[in-house]
């Protein structure tokens, strides 16, 4: 929700500022986080198909080749299962604490959760991927695998959450609670299929290829791999956390443009005449919008197709107050509209 | 808080008795699922006996959503939601209180669904104290963690529907427990086995009862 309370006649208020375009230095970090990871992701790759020898075990069915899988699989999950939805978790109680509440910890749980949904479907993949000739099976109902994929479930339904219109800070407390109850859960999940299917633990815990003794350049390639995904992993937070900022400026200043135009219409319901007419009876504007003026025109005229007054003959003056007023008072159901209409 | 306790789930069991909505919906809903689950495995009642278990749970899991929502539709007319902020009741009475009136509807579902997973698939209990702990257990974690949700869905236009996946794989360990325990109870199992899964399903209660207790207060002011 705009902070701006006064709503100039022609534009949204808060495209007079500008959007919050990142500071000079901290797009410079974050390019070169970007460079840094994608530099240190070729070299894994490098390393991991060209230089590390094969998988050598004697009379061992699998491909050899397939052991190179090590240098990602691992990562992945770490900086799914821990670093993103770790950073999620701790980010939202950080929000629910009252001195400590801010959006910035909000936009940061849901980046961290978006990037770790990602994260954590390429573990299953490559999981699958190595887990097929290794097991025989794309997918086994072993206790890691089960909470990987409920983990996977959980923040699902965080993102669900996040997409239903809300006031930033409606959605913001909402998610926060509900990553804190994923979180509490995610302990729990763990000790029960862990219990339920003990089977097939081993297997997993210490894949048989990766024995102690591994191979020098092998163990280089795989730390370099956690460390090239780690900085992939920050950079995409970085990306989406500047993409979550210009997404509330973007959707308060369509909640502006949405007022603006409600007023026009209903000055002049086709947008054609108040030039003519002078457009600007005092005290109309104000009384069209009264404080607890329903919302649903508003939206209906950012949906529809029909001409709305964008030029300048929006009449503003004594109308500014009067909208300004509504948009504090009809709360949530005007702060939904912009969303719904996007 | 003992006191709006007993008046919130007073209040909520007294509209129940009047509505019967629990009592002749979602019940013939369990019966219903039970009678789907059949045709999914056939007519092969070993088969059936083996999975009646976990059926039950899922029966009964299914049945929890029905009722949250049914819990939280009770307060969405007549600006009764507001009307229960504004009361002055204390904020974790109300929630033990709708969780307690939601624990005790499951509970007599669930005694409906026992008795239909014995005479429909031919389950056998040899412990039922113990299958018997493990749904008041699991009843008492299902409705927690279903009013927390319900609440924080209270306000949502899309609550039907985002609920479910919400609150489904919350409970899972409600679920992997329950069925363990039932299995345990069984003539195959050993009832000892039980014994971890009951300790899990007490703390999964202890958590999720705890956090409401702590929670349910600004979780109401934000819905």
């Amino acid at each position: 929700m705009s902070t701006n309370q006064s709503v100039s006649p022609i534009r949204p208020s808060t495209e007079a500022k500008g959007p919050p375009f990142p500071s000079p230095r901290a797009r410079r970090v974050e390019r070169t986080i970007g460079i840094a990871a994608a530099v240190g992701t070729a070299c894994t790759v490098w390393l991991g198909l060209w230089v590390t020898p094969p998988d050598a075990t004697k009379g061992n069915t699998v491909p050899g080749d397939l052991v190179r899988l090590v240098y990602i699989h691992p990562g992945v999950a770490w900086v799914a299962l821990y670093l993103a939805f770790g950073l999620a978790a701790v980010s939202s109680l950080l929000y629910l604490w009252p001195r400590t509440r801010s959006l910035f910890w909000d936009r940061l749980a849901a980046a961290a959760v978006e990037v770790g949904v990602i994260f954590n479907i390429c573990t299953l993949i490559s999981g699958s991927i190595w887990g097929r000739p290794t097991w025989g099976v794309w997918w086994a109902w072993d206790a890691r695998l089960t909470s990987t994929a409920v983990l996977l479930v959980l923040f699902l339904g965080y993102m669900a959450l996040r997409r239903v219109p809300a006031e930033p800070e409606v959605r913001a407390k909402r998610s926060a609670f509900v990553a804190l109850f994923a979180s509490v859960d995610i302990p729990i999940v763990h000790f029960s299929v862990l219990w339920w299917n003990t089977l097939h633990q081993g297997a997993t815990v210490l894949n048989p290829n990766l024995s102690p003794t591994i191979h020098g350049s092998m163990a280089w390639t795989l730390l370099l791999g956690f460390v090239a995904l780690t900085l992939v992993f920050v950079w995409m937070l970085l990306v989406r956390y500047r993409i979550g900022v210009m997404e509330d400026w973007l959707g308060s200043g369509e909640m502006d443009m949405a007022l603006t135009e409600r007023r026009a219409e209903g000055v002049d319901p086709d947008g054609s005449a108040d030039r003519a007419a002078g457009g600007r009876a005092p005290g109309v504007g104000a009384s069209l919008a009264p404080p607890s003026a329903p919302a649903v025109p508003a939206g209906a005229a950012l949906l529809s197709d029909a001409p709305t007054p964008t030029g300048p003959g929006a009449p503003g003056g004594p109308g500014a107050e009067g909208v300004a007023g509504a948009e504090g008072a009809a709360g949530d159901g005007v702060g939904m509209l912009p969303e719904g209409a996007r | 808080m003992w006191r709006d306790t007993l008046l919130v789930a007073g209040k909520d069991l007294r509209i129940e008795a009047r509505s019967r909505v629990a009592l002749s919906q979602v019940a013939p809903f369990g019966i219903v699922a039970l009678v789907l689950f059949a045709f999914a495995l056939g007519p092969d009642r070993s088969l059936m006996a083996k999975g009646a278990p976990g059926l039950f749970w899922v029966a009964v899991l299914f049945c929890t959503v029905l009722a949250v929502q049914r819990s939280v539709a009770v307060e969405s007319v007549d600006g009764a939601r507001d009307g229960l902020r504004l009361s002055g009741l204390d904020p974790a009475g109300l929630f033990l209180g709708k969780a307690a009136a939601v624990a005790a509807q499951l509970l007599v579902l669930e005694a409906v669904l026992g008795v239909g997973v014995v005479l429909l698939y031919g389950a056998r209990i040899e412990v039922p104290w113990l299958i018997a702990a493990s749904c008041l257990l699991g009843t008492v974690g299902l409705a927690a963690t279903g009013t927390l949700y319900g609440a924080l869905s209270a306000g949502l236009r899309v609550k039907e529907t985002l609920l479910p996946f919400l609150l489904l794989p919350i409970v899972a360990p409600v679920l992997l427990a329950g069925t363990k325990i039932w299995q345990a109870a069984s003539a195959s199992g050993l009832p000892s086995d039980g014994n971890q899964w009951l300790r899990l399903l007490v703390v999964f209660d202890a958590v999720y009862v705890a956090l409401g207790i702590v929670v349910y207060g600004p979780i109401q002011e934000s819905a």
